[in-house]
């Protein structure tokens, strides 16, 4: 192969020198910029601006047809939602795209576990919506768990979890327990004890292959909700090792792994849903928001079987329940705000809890009907709207921190294991404060 | 094609003292200088492309891991470094997780690249023969490798379902099924490397292939003649002719198994597979470092682990290197 070199293939070389070098410029150019790309389209020509919300799980806009009605008394205004089904992936994306300050939506939706953790590090990213929102029409503990120190309100609330208790009145009858409303709820008024004694007596003649609870960290999760002292102190301290009510729930999980009372299963997972359809756990500690997952799961088939009552003991307890803030590096921040303060008026959030059952954080929608007179056909007509309103206002104002989701996520997993593995509750509480201070670093 | 490389001499200058005016000699030089220039400078432009690519995004990254490798560096606010010099180091190390995700790492890349390769082989071999349709056969065999990581991933997730999962399903007509495949230490690590195994052995069966197809027919021919049997045929001459292809299946798969990521994660999804299962029982080192850096948002320790990675994948290719300079000498 001998290569003439003639003018012409010098040229050449250099065009392909040149290509090359562009190229390579190019790739680098484009590993920097591709993420502008979304935003840039967000307003045309025309004064058109498409808003985007992301959020995770259920946030149940679109179910209440709200984007496409604020469409219509906003026409030049669209609402696109993305949404991730796993909060756990949605979150780490979040930190990134705040970090590059790029690749964020108008509307960002932040969950309970995380707010404390961003009030302390991202709250100058957010824009303050302390002026849009009336921090007095939500439930007194909500907003200031979005409130930095110095006053500033990076989220506004959407729904909380104000707990019950969803059981199974078929599984309940044939184990020989009563069924009505009033007469469980007196059975297990002295606290979760009760509730892990009905759960033996269940246990003497339950329907083989049942089990009376369906995971044992879903109600170390209530026992913990429902006090104001969870995994940290006032001071930001981390305490889970100590928390009295930490050590109350470890401990009645690991009673109830003990004594087999759990199926064991981790909510929302596959064979969690797949037991649910099957009918095989005859109780399931229920924020407001659990209903709608147990109806959509448990199917037809299985209506009118499960009815709510008030949770065991007398303290309210709170389950999860999400915010809306608006990052500053939006293109629309008027406009997204705006949007936050719309979707977080009362008429709204009842909306919302109509179509999906996420209860309101805005008191002013308790007084509504679509809330105050609602009744779950699925649960036997329970009296959700009174129940949960009435719980709501006895709700105590926790403490939050930093890392409450990954703590609780991990002491979760150690559960699990208790109930599933059969560890030994102090290996595996062990095995749990080891991954948790590997958490909080 | 090896020895048709231009040279010089055929764009040298004419001699000197030929008949030609001075300012065409003059030309002549310049010309020749920039041929010379040409000559020198412009390998590097061609390679440059590459080397500018890989610094940015190769050498770049590494070098800065490395630097927040010795930083406390949270995802919450990653401009705020603060040094720490080795505690990140000395963090994973202490850390039991760590340990026990460098033996996962180290069984599963075992328990799925020797079979793996094995199986390549022998399937290279029945490739070899002369078949009907062998195109349609060599690109069947290499179809695994062309789906990706994740729809593979899912797909046997839900073969190695503990609950309805096709794999149980099948083992209780014999009695068996309910295994959990995913909780148990040992049986989350057979399922994957069963991913990993039917992933890879198609690729490797066509670089065996290429390779058995390059040696000399008239090495089987002289071995026939001495009597050698199939077998033997395989063994002596095969196999010693494939020794390079081979070292270099076993480099890739090495480094292919160090970084082991897609499937453990999706094996169970979720929480339980970014931690590796709930008792970590199938967290490989790429996961550990995932779960380090992303879930629990402490970058520190996460670049640490990626060094930590870099290091072993190190010793590792000089045990390897050892090896083979050991089986060469005593081959001699």
């Amino acid at each position: 192969m001998r290569i003439t070199r003639t003018v012409a293939g010098r040229s050449r070389r250099v065009a392909v020198l040149a290509t090359t070098g562009l190229t390579a410029s190019a790739l680098l150019l484009t590993g920097c910029s591709s993420d502008d790309s979304d935003s840039n389209e967000s307003s045309d020509a025309n004064g058109k601006i498409t808003l985007t919300v992301a959020d995770f799980g259920q946030f149940g806009y679109k179910e209440a047809g709200l984007f496409a009605k604020y469409h219509e008394l906003h026409p030049n205004i669209t609402v696109k939602e993305d949404t991730t089904a796993d909060e756990k992936v949605y979150y780490p994306k979040l930190l990134q795209q705040l970090n590059s300050g790029s690749g964020l939506a108008d509307v960002q939706g932040l969950e309970v576990g995380r707010i404390k953790e961003l009030v302390d590090t991202k709250a100058d990213q957010f824009a303050d919506l302390s002026k849009v929102i009336d921090v007095n029409e939500f439930v007194s503990w909500k907003e200031k768990q979005a409130t930095t120190a110095d006053g500033k309100v990076i989220g506004a609330g959407t729904d909380i979890g104000p707990m019950s208790l969803c059981y199974n009145t078929e599984l309940f009858k044939k184990a020989g327990l009563p069924t009505d409303r009033k007469e469980v709820a007196a059975k297990i008024s002295g606290g979760w004890e009760d509730y892990l004694k009905l759960g033996e007596e269940y246990k003497k003649k339950a329907p083989a292959g049942t089990y009376f609870m369906d995971s044992a960290s879903a109600m170390f999760n209530a026992v913990v909700s429902s006090n104001a002292k969870q995994y940290y102190d006032e001071s930001g301290k981390a305490i889970y090792k100590d928390s009295p009510s930490v050590q109350q729930g470890w401990n009645l999980a690991a009673e109830a792994a003990d004594k087999k009372l759990t199926q064991g299963l981790a909510q929302f997972s596959d064979p969690w849903k797949a037991a649910l359809r099957k009918s095989t756990m005859a109780t399931v500690v229920c924020p407001a928001w659990m209903a709608g997952q147990i109806s959509v799961n448990a199917g037809d088939a299985n209506k009118g079987k499960w009815d709510i009552t008030t949770a065991p003991g007398t303290s309210a307890a709170n389950w999860g329940g999400s915010f809306l803030g608006v990052p500053k590096a939006g293109k629309n921040v008027d406009e997204a705000t705006k949007l936050v303060k719309w979707l977080t008026a009362p008429e709204q959030q009842a909306a919302v809890f109509k179509a999906i059952g996420s209860f309101p954080s805005n008191k002013g929608a308790y007084e509504l009907p679509d809330v105050k007179t609602a009744k779950l056909p699925y649960f036997n007509d329970a009296p959700i709207g009174q129940l949960y309103a009435d719980e709501a206002k006895s709700i105590p104002e926790t403490i939050l921190g930093p890392k409450d989701a990954s703590i609780k996520d991990t002491i979760s997993t150690q559960i699990n294991n208790m109930e599933q593995r059969g560890t030994k509750p102090d290996d595996a509480w062990e095995a749990a404060t080891k991954a948790i201070d590997k958490v909080i670093g | 094609m090896a020895t048709s490389t231009p040279t010089r001499d055929a764009y040298a200058p004419p001699p000197r003292g030929s008949q030609h005016k001075p300012a065409d000699t003059r030309r002549q030089m310049w010309r020749s200088r920039l041929w010379r220039f040409d000559d020198k400078a412009s390998p590097f432009a061609y390679i440059a492309p590459f080397f500018l690519v890989f610094g940015a995004f190769g050498l770049y990254p590494l070098i800065y891991t490395g630097w927040i490798a010795l930083h406390r560096v949270e995802m919450t606010g990653m401009n705020q470094m603060e040094w720490v010099g080795w505690e990140n180091f000395d963090k994973i190390l202490h850390d039991s997780e760590f340990w026990t995700a460098v033996s996962n790492t180290f069984l599963i890349g075992v328990m799925s690249t020797v079979p793996q390769l094995l199986v390549a082989l022998g399937l290279a071999h029945l490739l070899n023969y002369k078949l009907r349709a062998s195109t349609f056969w060599r690109t069947v065999i290499l179809t695994p490798y062309a789906t990706s990581v994740a729809s593979a991933a899912l797909v046997f997730a839900l073969v190695f379902r503990a609950d309805g999962g096709l794999l149980n399903w099948a083992l209780h007509f014999v009695g068996l099924g309910d295994t959990n495949w995913a909780n148990g230490h040992w049986t989350s690590k057979i399922a994957i490397s069963v991913i990993v195994i039917w992933r890879w052995t198609g690729y490797n069966t066509l670089i065996y292939l290429a390779a058995m197809q390059a040696v000399p027919s008239d090495l089987y021919e002289a071995a026939s003649l001495d009597g050698a049997s199939r077998w033997q045929q395989f063994r002596k001459v095969t196999i010693p002719s494939l020794r390079p292809t081979i070292l270099f299946t076993i480099v890739i798969s090495t480094i292919g198994s160090m970084q082991l990521f897609g499937e453990p994660l999706l094996l169970e999804g979720g929480t339980l597979g970014a931690t590796g299962g709930n008792e970590n029982q199938y967290e490989t080192l790429s996961v550990y470092l995932y779960n380090y850096g992303w879930n629990l948002g402490h970058l520190g320790p996460a670049a640490a682990v990626a060094w930590a990675m870099l290091a072993l994948l190190l010793i590792i290719a000089a045990v390897n290197w050892l090896i083979g300079r050991f089986v060469r000498k005593s081959a001699v």
